[in-house]
């Protein structure tokens, strides 16, 4: 849904009085639900509705040869597309930079905080290693896809269990007891600057009227590990100081919520 | 060797369990979920929207257009690649023509009807489960059809016609010794229940011709079972919105634009005629 630039000033003077259409406070999620598991064909699986966004995120494990540059270490990998299916802005065909940048950004916050041990998925040096690969996909598109996506990647990962390896060969139809190596829980939160307001977990009207976000991942001791800044509008050092300092504080809601 | 008794425990004739619903996804003009037992499709349906590039575009009607994908982790082995396939590309083409057959765009000029299929589980018959519930989202989207179109595999095994396949069953020679490729047949058959005609039909394997006859005897009766959930997801989900639609009405909050009047009378009526003259 696109909105005009009417439809967009009523929406920031709305947000300048501190209303929201749906009625939530600036600092308040849209209701979470969380399923995990119910893909028998993935190795893990989550299912995260907030609102009326929903993601499925799906892990897939092979044996692969290990980068030459990572002779001891195993592959993680996040991708997302964003399906036509989810929202009628989306075509399909290869990513666009949008889909792109959700995905990396997920990517990036679960890979920088240095929570999976990748080193622990090496099975010989040089020769065979495990891949992980975490696949996100939208079924229904309102907003924060990031935050969203980052929550079904994390939740899968937590849900996956090896598959059995015996003589070289993966048995994708036995699974062992085995979980992935992850120590944290990376969360990614989203805020928006619109206006003089900052919004955490925007609805796809509210994402089309932002001046500037700033996606920041925190790790479980509240220690920052990725952050991305979006948008054309510009940020002080005491708007950051802000966002960040929401979003560590919104953090701690959500972990709670993936790792109970 | 003959096939005797199926791996999971089915009569020969009897489809796997079977779940819909329709108008999942809140973005799309209408949407469903099939599930066949352990194969599960999402399909949404946007439009008729106007169809780009324009060169594309039909003055006479509006044109269908599938898209068929797995996601990444559906298969049963290895992740999928994402992004379409040889396969994905047929398959989008061949249920293309599947729903075509019953769809009339003939109001719809130049326009398009986009289909989105998505597998996010697959355990064989994912093309049949992907038209079953691709038809209740066309109908759920208010696109004008004759029919829901219903669609089950056929496969034939040693001697026997196997109603809706699992991947087991597809992959038999792997599962049951004695058996080899040269005995399994697979069979997508998809029906216009209400005149049982055919308007999908593959067929990979050695088979008799009889065999296919009986085959496609076998599909119509089972098309007939898909056929009964997709209208009951249909139906669980407008009556639902009648209770709803009602209850908005008699709120004051449905038609009427004028606040003060709740109840529309032939007053009212005139008063609008007045106002709009």
């Amino acid at each position: 849904m696109m909105i005009d630039q009417e439809a967009r000033k009523h929406l920031r003077e709305s947000l300048a009085k501190g209303v929201r259409y749906d009625g939530r406070k600036k600092d308040e999620f849209r209701p979470i639900e969380i399923r995990t598991g119910f893909i028998s064909t993935a190795e893990g699986s989550a299912h995260v509705k907030c609102g009326e966004t929903e993601v499925i995120a799906g892990v897939k494990m092979s044996v692969e040869k290990p980068y030459p540059d990572t002779q001891e270490e195993g592959i993680l990998m996040v991708g997302a597309e964003l399906l036509p299916m989810s929202n009628p802005k989306y075509e399909s065909g290869p990513p666009d930079a949008t889909a792109i940048e959700v995905a990396r950004v997920i990517d990036r916050g679960i890979r920088e905080s240095k929570s999976l041990d990748t080193q622990k998925l090496c099975i010989k040096a040089g020769e065979k290693v495990w891949s992980i690969s975490v696949d996100l996909c939208p079924l229904n598109d309102d907003g924060n896809l990031i935050d969203v996506g980052s929550m079904a990647a994390v939740a899968a990962i937590l849900n996956a269990r090896f598959p059995s390896y015996e003589n070289d060969k993966v048995d994708y139809k036995k699974k062992t007891e085995e979980s992935i190596p992850i120590t944290r829980t990376p969360i990614a939160i989203t805020i928006l600057k619109i206006g003089t307001a900052f919004i955490v977990d925007p609805t796809e009207l509210e994402e089309q009227a932002l001046d500037a976000r700033l996606t920041v991942t925190t790790i479980d001791d509240d220690r920052l590990c990725s952050i991305q800044k979006g948008g054309a509008g510009t940020l002080s050092v005491e708007e950051i100081e802000k966002m960040v300092e929401l979003a560590v504080h919104k953090s701690r809601e959500i972990r709670k919520l993936i790792k109970p | 060797m003959d096939y005797n008794k199926r791996l999971d425990g089915r009569d020969f004739d009897e489809l796997r369990p079977m779940e819909a619903k329709a108008g999942i996804i809140k973005k799309a003009d209408g949407s469903a979920m099939f599930r066949m037992g352990n194969t599960v499709a999402y399909a949404a349906v946007y439009g008729p929207r106007e169809l780009f590039p324009k060169f594309m575009q039909d003055p006479k009607k509006g044109i269908l257009r599938c898209n068929y994908n797995m996601m990444p982790f559906s298969g049963a082995g290895e992740r999928v690649r994402p992004g379409p396939s040889r396969r994905s590309k047929e398959i989008s083409a061949v249920t293309e023509k599947a729903l075509s057959a019953v769809v009339d765009l003939s109001d719809s000029p130049n326009a398009v009807v986009d289909v989105y299929i998505e597998l996010p589980q697959t355990d064989a018959g994912s093309r049949c489960c992907g038209i079953n519930a691709a038809a209740i989202a066309l109908a759920d989207a208010g696109i004008p059809m004759k029919d829901i179109v219903a669609a089950v595999a056929i496969g034939h095994a040693g001697s026997k016609i196997v109603v809706d396949l699992n991947y087991e069953e597809e992959h038999l020679p792997h599962y049951l010794e004695g058996l080899t490729d040269k005995d399994v047949a697979d069979i997508p058959v998809a029906i216009i229940p209400s005149t049982g005609e055919i308007s999908l039909l593959q067929m990979d394997g050695i088979v008799q011709k009889e065999v296919l006859f009986k085959a496609l005897h076998k599909a119509k009766a089972a098309a007939m079972l898909v056929n009964e959930v997709q209208r009951n997801a249909l139906k669980e989900k407008f009556a639902t919105n009648i209770e709803s639609d009602y209850e908005e009405n008699s709120n004051g909050s449905g038609f009427s634009n004028n606040d003060n009047n709740t109840d529309v009378s032939s007053d009212n009526n005139d008063n609008q005629f007045d106002e709009n003259n």
